[in-house]
Order: C-alpha cells, then structure tokens, then sequence
C-alpha cells in the first residue's frame, strides 16, 4: 500500500497516507514511502501538498516493534534511521511550496511530527481526535524533530511540560496550546480550508527557517535565564525522584539544541533518542504501557451484552464511587444502603444513580456489585437478598479486597454467575478493576464482567481466587517488609524515601496509616484464625500490635507511623520511632532497603503465577503499577525482573533470603526461567 | 625548593552590595586599587614581579578576560609582570595564594602577587552560568543544589538548631565589631578612592554589632522557597535518612553579599633581600580535596587535615584558625569536625559581619589571619574555605 500522490488541476498535490497495516506507523515501509514521495514532489511542477490519511487516525506514531529492538549494540544503526526520518521532513518543510497537514484522525507521537513539520496544521474538530507527543509516557523522546520543532514553535517553557508529561490534547486544546493553527468541522472542510491556504501562501517558511529565528525564550548567555535552567531538574525530580530518564533527556535535548542552529539541534536530540531508545526503562515502559496494556485491554469479548441496569449494595466511598463512574458510562444504577439518608449521600445527586433502602428497587438488575463492609455474615445476607431480586442470569459480584470468592459464591444460589470485582480507591481516579474468578465463575461470567469493566472505561485484570487475590496480597508484602525493615532498626525516613526513590507511589509507612493498622492487625488476626500456615510470622506483626496498644491506629485514629498536625500542616514521622526502634548499627544499607522493598513484591508475583493466581505477565505487570503503584518505571513486578536479568534477580534474591529470611528465596520456577 | 615567604597583604574594605559604598566603583579599579597600594606601601620595583594571580568567580562583562593582566597595566606598574585570573568558586582567593606560593617554592618564579577580586553588586554572583548548573544533564547527574540548600543540610544532618546558628552569627558581628573598633584590620586595610583621590570607603560597612540571637531569630529563612521548589527532594535523594530539610540560615546567619579586593607579595628570601622586603611568614603547606557535591560545602575539615598532615603538624600546633562563614553551619561543623575551641576560630569574626566578596576572600583571611598572629604574637595559623562543586581548601601559614 502507498502514499497516494494525486495532483489535481491546481498543482496541489494530496499525499494521502494509506501504509499496509491498519495505521500508518513510521517504520522502513514508511522511510521508503516517504522518501518516494518527497522526492517527487521535489522533481514535480507543483503549487503545494496536503499529506492527509486513508487510515482512521492520521498517524499513530513510531513502530514499537522496531523501536524495543534498539539496543546500544545497534544504536548507530537506530541513529541512522532517524536521521533519515528527520532528513526528509527537513526536504519537506523546505520545498519552497507550501505543506498543509490535513489532520483528520489523532496523530501521536511521529505523526504530530510530521504534521511539525507541515507549514499549516489543520485539525479536524472531533473530540476524539488525539494529538500530542506521548513518547516521554512509553520512556522515549521524540525524536523525529518533535523535541527541536516545539521548543521552536513555542519556547522551551511552555513546550517543555507538553513534552516532558507526553500531552496528549484534543484538537481544542491543542489549538489553545498553540500546537495546530485551524479547526474545521467536516472532513470536506479540511481538503478546501488546506487548499485555500496554499493559494493564499504560496511559499511559506517554517518559523524556525526565519533568518535570526531562535527559541523564544531562552537564548545563549542570558543570565536571566539561569535560576530557571538550576532550578527545572530539581522541579522535575520533585516527580521522578531520577528514575525517569525521558523527562530529563527532553529537558536536556531541549536546552542544549537551544543555543545552536536548528539542524544541529536535531543531532543533539537524536542522540538523545537513541539513548532512550536503547535503554531499559523504555523497554521496561513500552513492554507495560503498550504491549501488555493492549494485552490486558483487548482480551476478546464474546457476551455481546451490555450491562443496562446495576445494583451496587453499600453506598460508602467504594460503593459509591463504582455508581459514578457507572453512571457517567450510561448505565442505570440504583445504590443501595441500609438507611435511605447513606445511600443518597453515596449518589452525592448524580444523574443515573437511584438511592434506596430497598431490595426491591434492584429488580431488573442485570449485574449486582455488593461494596459493604469485609464482613462476610453481612456480605452473604445481602448479596442473597439482591440476587432474589435482580434478573435470574444477572451476574453477581463482590468488591471484596481481602475475602475468599469461592467462599462468598455460597451466598447465592448459582456460584457459577459469581465472581469478584475488585474496584480501587479512589474508584474515578483509578483505573484497575482486578476480576477475581471463583472455583465455580462461568466462562460466561467472566466474559459479562469484562465487558462491563470495558463499558466503563476501566482496565480489567483476570485473576483467580486467592486470599488478597493478587494486588492486595502483593502490596501486603511490601508494606509488612517496610515495618519488618523498622522492627530490625531501620531509620523510618530512610524507607520512606529509598520507596518513593525506587518509584513506589507512596511510602510504605504512609501507606499503611492509609489503610490504619488496626485493619492490618485484624485481617492478620483472622487470617490467623482461618488457618496458621497462611500467615508469615514476621515481627512487623508484633510492631503493628504495638502501635495499636499505643493508640496509633493510623491516618483516620490522627496518630500512626506519621504524626497528624491538628493545625493542617505536613505530616511527619513520628519522633519516638526512633528513640523506640531505630538501631544505629542496623546495617541494612540503602541498596538493601531498596531491593527488599522491590523484590519482595516480585517475588511474591511470581509465587501467584506459580500458584495459577495469576495467568498471564501481563496482569501482572499491568495489576502491580496501576492497582498498587509499583514503580512505573520498572514495567511492573515481572518486568522488574527482566529488566534486571533474571539470572542476576535470583542472584540477589539468594543474597537478600540468606541475610533478611526466607521470603526472599526465588521459587524454583524462577531459577529455571529466562524471562517473563 | 626555595621557601615561599609572604612580605605583605592588603585589602579593600568590604562594601555592602548595591546600596554600600563600593557600588559605584568597578571591578578594575578595585582589584588595579590594591596593587597600587601593595606597590607604594613596599616602594615595589614593579617589573621585579613575575606574575599576578587573580581570582574571580564571576569573571565576565566587566569583570571578565583576565582582570588580573588588566589590573596590572591600570594600576600603572611596569608592563613585565604577567596576569592570571583563576576560578576555584569561594576558594578563588586563596588558591590564588596556593598557586603563588607553588611557583616561588618551585623556584619557577621569584615574585608572585596573589590575589582576588569581586564586585558582587555590579556583576552578580552566578552570572557566569556553568554546566554544573545550568547544562540539565549535567544538573541532573550531580545533583545540583543551591549552596544554602548544602548548608541546610549540614545543619540538619548534623542537628544545628536555628539557635546554634543564629548564636554563630551575633558572635561574628561582636568580634568583628571590636576588632574594628580597636583597630586590628588596620594594618592590611587600604582605603578606596576615586580617580579624584577621594576616599570611597575606609573601613568595612557590614558590622551590625546590635545582632543579637534575638533579632537573628526574627529573619526569614533564605532556602525555604528553593528547598520547596524541588532542591530539597534533590538534597533527600542523595541524603535519604533525612526527613525534611531543616532550613535555618538566613541572610543575618550567612555570608554577606560585598564588593572587594586583596592582593598578597609572596616571593623568596633571594628575590625579598634583592627588594628590602621583610619577610613577615611562610607558607607552610597548602591542600584542596574534594568531597561530595550536594552537601557540597563540608571540605574545610578534610582539607585542614591534609594540609597538616603534610606539614607534619597537628590540630594543636595551630594558634588561630580563620574558616569561612560562607554559612553558619560549615563553621560550626569545622569547629565539631576538627574538635577545636571557639575561641581559636575567626577570632575577629568573619564573613557573616564582614562580606564574602567571592574571588577576594580566601586572600583577605590570609591578611587577617597574620595581622592576628603578629598582634597575639603567635606562630602558626590555618585559613580554610568550603568551596562549591563539593571542594575544601587549606593553607598554613607560620611567622618568620
């Protein structure tokens, strides 16, 4: 398939991309293709070029098949090959005749490049049109002219952010932004608005061509401009703690191609790509942002049903967050409480959301999520009584976060339509939904809640029935290695930030005032009660017990591991931690906590997969970063170990289980792997 | 090995910053002022002179290529004596020194003029840029830091209460304070004055004798608004058994922002007898190190040791020590470092009352440090400076 090049009466020239997959993607076919084309259009008596799409999007961006394939043994070849990219938008923009992107599909990454490098960027004003350059998001630059062309277009402070956070703007916004000059509301429009302007310009130059153009806002020697240049790497690792490195190479791309000429700015910036391109947290990003993302995303649908009506039983901050984010998807809910008052305080007046107190109101339900307390009596009563009145195939689920799901199936009279939806809090701002299967959930079953999980924008892992499922029980490891690591005498500011330096979201002790350490302490006690051998018999238990008799309860009781000022003023750790834990002679150095912190995560993962809790890498990957917030930078718990090598992984896991205990013994499984 | 003696010191007064009296006076006049006064002070045959070694840390505009050739040829000496201007940050002024000393004691030359300029308030501290920290990536790689965010952290790794500091400082002003008043920056300070002959400045302008713990204790902090800006995760990250960073320095407990100039004679017994210079010291060893970047500022301790230990001598055999009050905190944590009494340290205050003209200080506590060693009639001292990009620097120095 080709690049259309059709030249109509007036010279101009529509170049309408068409490549052979199902979106143009810049890769050797592309390099080909665009050569052909621009030479051309070079050799051509014309008045000027629209480059439009035949595709659903205009462009989606780099091949990422190729581009996790660079490696620093290959770096000058992937060198090359961007440079070769970059060269021929350069012939382009510097035809003499004027070059009109006619966008009318998203263009991401090295399709917002090329439209960079059209003279007029005309945009198709449909909401679901995405445009931007998202590169920093997978752990990459944007190296076909994206970095040297914004920071040209609109100055390093204001390109800077859009780069560095990988924007991705709907056409309104990036006409505010300034990134794309017109908006036009059909696609007719688009092809007659492009025409018109190349009539009205018949030989535009690119602002940075403009003899004497430089960046806006930052010129060499100006001593105005250094507080800000010392200051923006401290502002950034305010966000990154330094385990991003794409952000910081656009900063440095960005600042260093500054103070020269445009075309050695792209060198600059191509070297930078390369080094993003080869290195591991680029791997480690695309492998879980796109590959397994896509994975975990379009596991195939086969229920063909949309979930029309749900009830939600319990209307506290789960409860109702799941009635949101349902509603705002179309779906009618009714929200059910005890007291009618709780369950319309939960529907906090949102449209589609029904508050009651009655059993009665969820007839015609076609899914039930109960979202009460963790107390299983309670969770079976009224899970009975909602599925006596929902339709006799709706699917019923729990939100349960700690209870076995097998268990709670027995609630209801037909396990096989039960099955577990482990929402995450804050629901609207989080977006996991763990699918737990009980013993007896139907294929069926499954298929509905993923696509109800689909239905409301989420992303959905599948997991089968285990206490703490995956997630929780994977976090549980890495906040009960935090307070082990205290109980041995580590300085609790020194886990704190090792976690937040590791890329951990939050701090582990923070994290556990989150979630209060009396509930640590009682899903512990009943973990206990159920049965012995499933409980670790680490110290951090005796520790937890301790603050709890001390009355440090957590965040909600004002005192825990953090002291809560009455006043509103920050947090802080708890001064008589030290004087009650802290040995000086701890000897768990940095590197220690650090690694404690991480694999003991990972190698939990790995035993779920061992256990068949897990089924795939890529639940795993996906459910550790956006249902726990393990390091983004690592790829997620299984990617982490490949991007350490699995071999020196296991490694290290000896060293840590012969000098910390047991837990850290890689499974056998794992010695036998290469990679996940 | 011939022995580098060192026959005379002079400086400026220290003027205070925009509003101070040495505003209107340019760097070239300061740093030409002071090898006019060396020269006349010793009826100097100028052309006997091999070199001119000057520092300055922000050497541009006006400020900038080789002020120290420059000043030579302005202060209207004789053109033979060369110039060199050097750039060791806050220790400029005394690796000016340092570099002097090593020529004549290599025997390459005979007769060195070392010393510094800066006019802070007319080409301000930090213009010059520099990768360190303004080139992103290297930014990033060595955690860049502003110095005062470094103080901070010495203060709070080390528990330095705002008290602690605050008390330094008073300290600093009162010493200063006297020893002004009874005259003992005399004998090196050469007054400013204009191309009429009228005199700009005569004594240094910063003293605040009425600082008290008190009216310290008033001041904003300076580093807050750059800690929260993303310095302090920055500082954390490399230091991560710190919790936050305790900002206690303030402009009443950290160097004064001054303009100033030093210059020191240092040459060998041979090329001092030719001349009729009396020898008043020499200079017994000298050391830089460098130490961790974000902290930065912890290199007077390691360098005094160094330079002791190759001088043979110990901690006890040095009557007075002159550390730079580039913070409260770097003095405090010397004085714990080096387990020395207060009462050997900046005798007659420091750059907390006095000014910190960058490329001249190191230079100028080399003076009063051996104008003190004469009046107390004691023989050995050591001048010391933390110094940025994470560097200490050490010079001893004894009566002959």
């Amino acid at each position: 398939m080709p690049f259309h090049y059709d030249k109509d009466a007036d010279g101009i020239v529509t170049l309408t991309m068409d490549m052979s997959g199902s979106a143009n993607v810049m890769n050797l076919e592309y390099r080909e293709l665009m050569n052909e084309a621009v030479s051309r259009l070079e050799g051509d008596e014309i008045t000027g070029v629209i480059i439009t799409s035949a595709k659903k999007t205009f462009f989606a961006g780099g091949d990422l098949n190729v581009l996790i394939a660079i490696t620093p043994e290959n770096a000058s070849e992937a060198l090359d090959g961007v440079e070769e990219i970059k060269s021929q938008l350069r012939r382009l923009e510097k035809l003499g005749k004027p070059v009109v992107a006619a966008i009318n599909g998203s263009a991401l990454g090295g399709g917002f490049e090329i439209a960079l490098s059209s003279h007029r960027r005309i945009v198709l004003n449909d909401n679901g049109i995405r445009l931007g350059l998202p590169e920093a998001t997978l752990g990459l630059l944007p190296g076909g002219g994206g970095v040297t062309r914004m920071v040209r277009l609109l100055g390093v402070q204001k390109a800077l952010p859009l780069l560095m956070e990988g924007k991705q703007l709907r056409p309104e916004r990036a006409l505010q932004a300034g990134i794309v000059h017109q908006l036009v509301d059909t696609r007719e429009e688009l092809l007659s608005e492009a025409r018109e302007w190349i009539k009205a310009n018949p030989a535009p130059v690119q602002p940075w061509d403009v003899p004497g153009a430089g960046v806006p806002d930052l010129k060499f020697g100006d001593p105005n401009s250094y507080g800000v240049l010392a200051a923006a790497p401290a502002v950034l690792s305010k966000k990154t703690h330094g385990v991003y490195p794409a952000p910081e190479k656009i900063m440095a791309a960005a600042v260093e191609g500054a103070y020269v000429d445009f075309d050695t700015a792209l060198k600059i910036e191509g070297r930078y790509f390369v080094e993003l391109a080869a290195g591991q947290v680029s791997k480690n990003m695309i492998t879980a942002f796109w590959f397994n993302l896509n994975e975990v995303n379009g596991r195939a649908s086969s229920s063909g049903r949309r979930v029309t009506k749900l009830g939600v039983l319990g209307a506290g901050m789960m409860g109702a967050g799941i009635a949101e984010v349902s509603a705002k998807a179309g779906i009618e809910v009714v929200l059910k409480d005890v007291t009618l008052e709780a369950a319309q305080k939960g529907a906090g007046g949102l449209e589609g959301i029904t508050p009651t107190d009655s059993d009665d109101d969820l007839a015609g339900c076609d899914l039930i999520i109960e979202a009460v307390f963790e107390n299983r009596e309670l969770k079976n009563k009224v899970l009975a009584a909602a599925e006596a009145q929902a339709l006799p195939d709706a699917v019923i689920a729990s939100n349960t976060s700690t209870l076995p799901i097998t268990g709670l199936a027995t609630a209801v009279p037909d396990a096989e339509r039960f099955i577990g939806l482990h929402f995450f809090s804050p629901v609207p701002k989080m977006r996991l939904v763990e699918i737990i299967r009980g013993e007896k959930t139907s294929e069926e079953t499954l298929q509905r809640a993923l696509d109800y999980v689909r239905q409301i924008g989420k992303t959905p892992i599948v997991v089968n029935d285990s206490r703490g499922f995956y997630t929780s029980r994977t976090f549980a490891t890495y906040v009960i290695e935090a307070i082990t690591m205290l109980s041995e005498g580590v300085a609790p500011a020194l886990i704190e930030n090792v976690a937040k330096k590791a890329g951990m979201a939050v701090g582990p002790l923070a994290v556990s005032d989150e979630v209060t350490l009396s509930l640590q302490l009682k899903i512990h006690d009943q973990t206990l009660a159920d049965d012995p051998s499933l409980v670790s018999d680490s110290p951090a238990y005796d520790l937890i017990r301790e603050m709890v008799s001390l009355g440090r309860t957590g965040k909600a009781g004002g005192a825990g591991f953090y002291e809560y000022p009455s006043d509103g003023s920050k947090k802080f750790l708890w001064p008589e931690l030290t004087t009650r834990y802290v040995k000086a002679d701890a000897g768990v150095s940095e590197q220690d906590v650090r690694d404690r912190l991480l694999f003991v995560q990972a190698l939990e993962t790995v035993r779920c997969l061992d256990e068949g809790v897990l089924t795939s890498v890529a639940d795993a990957n996906i459910g550790s970063i956006f249902g726990f917030g393990f390091a983004p930078w690592s790829g997620g718990t299984l990617q982490f170990i490949n991007s350490y090598g699995v071999q020196a992984f296991v490694e290290r896991a000896d060293y840590l289980a012969d000098t910390y205990g047991e837990r850290f013994r890689p499974p056998a499984s794992l010695r036998e792997r290469e990679k996940f | 090995m011939s022995e580098a003696l060192i026959f005379d010191a002079v400086r400026t007064p220290r003027g205070k910053g925009k509003r101070g009296s040495l505003h209107s006076v340019k760097p070239v006049a300061l740093a030409a002022g002071v090898l006019r006064a060396l020269s006349e002070r010793n009826s100097l045959d100028t052309s006997a002179v091999d070199d001119v070694v000057f520092g300055v840390v922000s050497p541009l505009g006006e400020q900038g290529g080789d002020i120290a050739r420059t000043a030579v040829l302005a202060a209207g000496w004789d053109q033979r004596p060369a110039g060199v201007q050097l750039n060791r940050f806050c220790a400029s002024g005394l690796e000016s020194v340092n570099l002097a000393a090593a020529k004549v004691a290599s025997g390459f030359e005979d007769l060195v003029v070392a010393g510094g300029v800066e006019s802070m308030s007319r080409v301000p501290m930090g213009s010059d840029g520099g990768a360190w920290a303004i080139d992103p990536q290297t930014n990033f790689d060595l955690s860049f830091v502003p110095q005062g965010v470094s103080a901070d952290l010495i203060a709070t790794l080390e528990g330095f209460s705002r008290t602690d500091v605050d008390a330094w400082a008073a300290r600093s002003h009162a010493r200063a304070f006297e020893a002004q008043k009874n005259g003992f920056f005399e004998r090196s300070v050469v007054p400013v004055v204009d191309q009429n002959g009228t005199v700009v400045l005569k004594e240094d302008e910063t003293i605040r004798p009425e600082s008290t713990v008190e009216s310290l204790g008033k001041l904003k902090p300076s580093f807050q608004f750059h800690g929260d800006l993303g310095y302090d995760t920055v500082a954390i990250d490399r230091y991560p058994t710190v919790e936050r960073i305790n900002h206690v320095h303030t402009p009443g407990n950290s160097s004064q922002i001054v303009d100033g100039a030093a210059a020191v004679l240092i040459g060998s017994e041979a090329a001092g007898r030719s001349l009729g210079l009396t020898p008043r010291a020499r200079i017994v060893s000298v050391a830089v190190v460098g130490t961790e970047p974000t902290i930065m500022l912890t290199g007077p301790a390691p360098s005094a040791r160094k330079a002791l230990d190759k001088a043979g001598l110990s901690v006890e055999d040095i009557d007075l020590f002159e550390v730079n009050e580039a913070f409260s905190s770097v003095v405090l944590k010397f004085l714990r470092d080096m387990d020395i009494p207060e009462d050997k340290v900046n005798v007659n205050g420091g750059a907390i009352a006095l000014g910190h003209p960058l490329g001249a200080t190191g230079c100028m506590i080399l003076g009063t440090l051996l104008d003190e060693l004469e009046r107390r009639d004691l023989r050995r001292g050591l001048a010391t400076l933390c110094v940025g990009g994470g560097m200490g620097i050490a010079t001893i120095i004894e009566r002959v």
